[in-house]
């Protein structure tokens, strides 16, 4: 296939960028999205022109590492798929395709198509874990049961793998759904339960300071999750907010 | 946002309660309705509602300013291209200017009735149907229909064109709005929240909807 | 140089790791304050044991060449983690999962160091329980096992096919944790680009900050290397895009033995390769072979209309079908170890039976278990006399709860429903056995710097069994350097901070930055991958599931060719001084290309086929490996010095007092 490619360039963090058109030919429908934009590099390489830089690294859709909006859509117009599993049999010939940056105040662009997110580090370090020491003298794994529905429930919420694409997608730029999932898997499970009420409070502190929107509940960053992780977890994590606020001292 | 949205679309229920008192023809509908808004601005149960309305009101406005600004600049460089509709519904992402909307059409209809009501020059009601009252009323229903008659308001039309079209935009308000306060307040379960979703839907139409047809049928009745 | 000392201590098998940690040296918590750890890699091995360094009180850098510790390929281990917990009261225990271990890896590994590897296995999982890991649960609410390759237990607890991540993130909370306290420094998006030894000891690194470009000096009383396997050397494997060897062999040049680099494991599961553009392959976890049977046809007329797609594997009659594991290997059937169900395949797509265009593909069939499992389930339901839809529809939902992001993921690359119609596998590249060399304490021969995880070579021997790299990086990290560190440290209470503005940094810092402006300088015109895809080619044809005399030799001289091309026609675009992904990719293929090399002459030295390293001279008559106990029962250590060809061996022999070397015998 031939397609036209309108890709953000911007040469640094502080640098105004803008979209540049390119060509490809010869694409491969069995393809990944991002194997086409190998195909790319390695042209403009040739021609000596300057690479476009993008994240990516497992290309098997679980380090969350990349992280394109093509054609209006995070990670492009599949569901449940990141950009590295989206293949190119979803376009057709002919196609033009739009490829742009995350675009947050709180991912600010590195180069390219390259943000950092390490505003997500910063929120889960404020409270994104339980405080247990790595001694191997805890109890028995098996010593507390836990249902396994809230078992199965806190693993759905853990496969959040941090690519930002709820970010990206809400009109509103906010993180609640990667924030409210952390909170959630904690809050499921019973080794969590001593820090629930400060771990709520402290991530959503840090998460205001890192510039993030505000949830209007639209709904689009489960819709665009591509691990479909749910708006349930949003509700939990306010709830949790609500009772401990009300509770703490 | 959520609970005083909440309480808003109870103060909504109560409000259209009162206004269906319009479809009432004749005398006894205007006594009864002058009756009613009397008793609306001087019980004092209905007082302590009604503060808490405005401070509903007042908050829900301040806080979503506050929040619509936070995230506008929480997006200082927009997409080239962007195609939002493949994820969310147009309401969900235009809460803002829906609501900027209602504040707009709620400041005027204020200043058309509600400020007439407790400021304003208006007629007063001496007799009702069984003849004399003990005690005149502010003859609010005259003043209502007045206001929805080409004969007394050569604006009439727009006006209750005007009131129809806010209608739409609660409609839109309370489509996303209505499920979204839930969400808000952490209620989502999988069994309840398909029905506070279905509920909010039926809510955001038939509430409105009720609501226009008043003008209308106010306007028409008296047009013919 | 130091001599090979393994540091194994005294005593019986049993005894010999709780004997070391009570006579192990250690660091009052004052002075701990005062000595700096270096981590480079924040995967399993390197997230946990900064995590573990910190809470004991170090001051702790930790480096990662991703945007976040969270990114590590660790997350991409699928099936499992492998713990001598006896939970199913199948007859576990820690000497079985040590034998299971030594038996998988070929009886190439150190006995002490796998025995402890067992030994801790069982705390692993209450840590990681006690951090919030979502392990899969049964109805009681207890943790559920699966079985694995290799072994005839179900010791292996997973989270669905997500237990790399799951308990990756559990390390990244622990590390966050730290990160918040101020006891760990992170570095994110820096990569290290070589240690730097100060008399004979090593005492820091050099790092490029991969957004400014800056150069930039760590100094550390230790230096641990967490950074992972060096698999991306055939360009094609699951490892992930950034996934490198350099950390490793930049040690290496500065004095670390390279242990067993030959060691490589070919998975046998993997989505096989579609065309030339290809940049990765993806990994199918181990844990469908619990449910999937392996076949090819048996006449080849079938195998030409299943290629030329006349014919629906599917529609193939069962007597038609050679399920050649099943044939081959009938008490582990699907679920030999890696290495051997790699090699049958191979062995059959050989002989003209794969089954894509390619030829390079076997089936792995699900359509029994969805039958069996949707009786069972018809039953369960009180469904009388279910029709086959019914139990195709019921036996669907019971895989689809045990593996269902596997199959999602495999339709979303190859656009088959693998619910309806076999998948098509093929072996590829996946983890690598060999690494630096380690003492008991984890400590290369180089003083003060340690390797850990897969980037050691300590554990698995020849061949890794399922589910036990995720068991050493964690073993490594929480439980054993923690301790094993002190011994070392202990002496270094009084050196006080290390100081950076030394001659020795001084020089590393301008070799790493004339080595940049050599490839930025270079006036060729090829792109960095594809001489990273040429390597790869002739890595795989030589050096990989299957190696001979002549091919590694040829393989040798055609490396030497393509690095003096590389240093020639390569083409590195960009500035030093800026975020470069092609000057990053130039770096680990220029060590990708003389660590190749030193691959391809370990296994030519190694005169004998185990595990993973299958030379075709040496065999039995039947294909199996050919081990030879007699001359090659030692671990292979090399020397650099200065042409990876002419690399010095070290031989370190391998003590046997627990385990009879035996044929393995999987049949």
């Amino acid at each position: 296939m031939n397609l036209t490619l309108k890709i953000w360039r911007q040469a640094g963090p502080s640098v105004i960028g803008k979209m540049e058109t390119y060509k490809v030919s010869d694409i491969s429908p069995d393809m990944s999205f991002l194997e086409m934009m190998d195909v790319l590099n390695d042209q403009l390489i040739r021609d000596g022109k300057d690479p476009v830089a993008f994240d990516h690294d497992c290309r098997e859709g679980i380090c969350g590492m990349c992280s394109m909006y093509i054609n209006g859509q995070a990670h492009g117009p599949n569901r449940g798929t990141t950009t590295c599993q989206l293949h190119m049999r979803s376009f057709k010939d002919g196609d033009t395709i739009y490829i742009e940056p995350w675009r947050a105040a709180a991912f600010p662009v590195i180069k390219d198509l390259s943000v950092d997110r390490s505003s997500f580090d910063r929120i889960i370090q404020a409270g994104g874990y339980v405080s247990v020491n790595t001694s191997g003298n805890t109890q028995d794994a098996n010593a507390i049961p836990v249902p396994k529905e809230n078992a199965d429930k806190a693993f759905d919420a853990a496969t959040c793998i941090g690519c930002g694409a709820c970010v990206a997608t809400c009109t509103n730029s906010s993180a609640m759904l990667f924030v409210s999932a952390k909170v959630s898997q904690l809050a499921l499970l019973p080794q969590g339960d001593p820090e629930r009420e400060l771990r709520v409070l402290r991530m959503v502190e840090q998460m205001d300071k890192e510039g993030f929107g505000n949830c209007s509940n639209t709904g689009a960053c489960e819709v665009e999750c591509p691990k479909g992780i749910s708006l349930e977890n949003i509700a939990r994590m306010n709830r949790e907010y609500l009772r401990a606020s009300v509770t703490s001292e | 946002m959520g609970a005083t949205g909440l309480f808003l679309c109870l103060f909504l229920v109560g409000h259209l309660a009162g206004n269906l008192q319009l479809f009432i023809g004749g005398a006894e509908g205007q006594l009864q309705f002058n009756e009613y808004a009397k008793f609306m601005t001087t019980n004092p149960a209905v007082k302590i509602l009604s503060y808490l309305t405005y401070f509903s009101i007042l908050f829900h406005t301040v806080d979503g300013i506050l929040l619509a600004v936070e995230n506008r600049k929480a997006r200082p460089v927009k997409y080239a291209y962007n195609k939002p509709s493949a994820n969310s519904s147009w309401a969900s992402r235009n809460m803002a200017v829906l609501g900027t909307l209602v504040l707009a059409f709620i400041v005027v209809h204020m200043s058309n009735f509600w400020a007439q009501m407790h400021w304003g020059e208006i007629p007063v009601q001496i007799s009702g149907p069984d003849g004399t009252l003990d005690e005149p009323l502010k003859d609010l229903h005259t003043v209502v229909l007045g206001f929805f008659n080409p004969a007394e308001n050569s604006l009439a039309l727009a006006a209750a064109l005007l009131y129809a079209f806010a209608m739409v935009a609660i409609a839109f308000h309370l489509w996303h709005g209505f499920q979204s306060a839930w969400q808000s307040l952490g209620v989502n379960h999988p069994r309840y929240t398909p029905l506070i979703k279905g509920a909010g839907k039926a809510f955001s139409v038939v509430i409105p909807a009720l609501f226009a047809i008043i003008p209308l049928y106010l306007y028409f009745t008296q047009a013919a | 140089m130091a001599t090979l000392n393994s540091r194994i201590p005294e005593g019986s098998l049993g005894e010999k790791w709780t004997n070391h940690k009570n006579s192990i040296r250690l660091v009052n918590p004052a002075n701990k304050r005062n000595i700096d750890i270096i981590i480079v890699g924040t995967g399993l091995a390197g997230s946990s044991a900064a995590a573990s360094f910190a809470e004991m009180g170090y001051n702790v850098k930790a480096f990662c060449f991703q945007d976040s510790p969270r990114r590590a390929h660790s997350i991409a281990a699928q099936g499992g983690i492998n713990a001598a917990k006896n939970y199913q009261n199948d007859g576990d225990s820690t000497y079985r999962l040590f034998y299971d271990t030594i038996k998988g890896g070929d009886y190439r590994s150190r006995e002490a160091n796998v025995y402890r590897l067992a030994e801790v296995s069982a705390n692993i999982i209450d840590q990681c329980v006690a951090q919030g890991v979502p392990f899969a649960r049964d109805y009681g609410g207890l943790l559920d096992n699966r079985s694995f390759g290799g072994v005839l237990v179900s010791r292996t607890f997973y989270a669905k096919g997500q237990t790399g991540q799951q308990l990756l993130l559990g390390a990244y909370s622990a590390l966050s944790r730290q990160i918040s306290k101020g006891k760990v420094q992170m570095y994110n998006r820096h990569e290290m680009m070589d240690v730097v030894l100060v008399d004979g000891q090593c005492r820091g690194i050099i790092a490029r900050n991969l957004v400014t470009g800056e150069i930039e000096r760590h100094g550390a009383h230790a230096v641990v290397l967490a950074s992972g396997g060096y698999g991306n050397v055939f360009y094609l494997s699951t490892n992930a895009m950034g996934s490198n060897g350099s950390a490793a062999w930049k040690a290496h040049r500065k004095g670390a033995y390279f242990a067993n680099p030959c060691f490589t494991q070919i998975h046998p599961t993997c989505i096989p390769v579609s065309g030339d553009y290809q940049s990765k392959l993806t990994l199918m976890s181990e844990s469908l072979r619990n449910d999937g049977r392996i076949w090819v046809p048996k006449k080849k007329e079938h195998v030409e209309a299943i290629r030329n797609g006349s014919m629906r594997p599917e529609n193939l009659a069962e007597e038609d079908r050679d399920y050649y594991l099943e044939r081959r290997y009938p008490s582990f059937g699907n679920l030999v170890p890696r290495d051997v169900a790699s090699r049958a395949a191979k062995e059959r797509c050989d002989e003209g039976f794969g089954v894509n265009k390619t030829g390079e593909a076997v089936f792995l069939d699900f359509s029994s278990a969805i039958m069996r499992y949707g009786k069972t389930e018809a039953n369960v339901q009180g469904v009388k006399n279910p029709s086959e839809a019914q139990m195709q529809k019921m036996g669907e939902d019971v895989v689809r709860a045990k593996y269902g992001n596997l199959f999602e993921m495999y339709e979303k690359i190859t656009d088959d429903n693998p619910y309806q119609t076999p998948m098509k596998i093929y072996p590829a590249v996946h983890y690598t056995m060999g690494g630096l060399w380690v003492d008991y304490n984890l400590m290369t021969n180089v003083p003060g710097l340690y390797a850990t995880g897969e980037s050691n070579f300590s554990d698995h021997g020849a061949n890794r069994l399922g589910a036990s790299a995720l068991m050493q990086g964690l073993a490594d990290g929480y439980f054993v350097i923690p301790y094993t560190v002190g011994e070392y440290l202990a002496d270094d209470i009084r050196t006080g901070p290390i100081n950076t503005n030394t001659p020795e940094f001084e020089v590393a810092e301008k070799e790493v930055k004339d080595r940049i402006k050599g490839f930025l300088n270079s006036n060729g015109k090829t792109p960095v991958d594809e001489f990273h895809r040429r390597l790869g080619r002739i890595m795989w044809d030589k050096c990989g599931m299957a190696r001979n005399e002549q091919g590694l030799k040829s393989a040798i001289s055609e490396i030497q060719a393509l690095r003096e091309e590389f240093y020639r026609d390569v083409k590195v675009p960009g500035r030093a001084e800026e975020f470069n992904p092609e000057l990053e990719k130039a770096g680990r293929v220029a060590d990708f290309m003389e660590l190749g090399e030193l691959m391809c002459r370990d296994a030519l030295e190694r005169n004998e086929s185990c595990g993973g390293h299958f030379r075709e001279e040496y065999q039995t008559e039947e294909g199996e490996a050919l081990r030879d106990d007699e001359n090659y029962a030692y671990v292979a250590a090399w020397e650099y010095t200065g042409m990876p060809a002419e690399a010095k061996l070290h031989k370190e022999e391998l003590v046997f007092e627990n385990v009879e070397l035996k044929q393995r015998s999987y049949k």
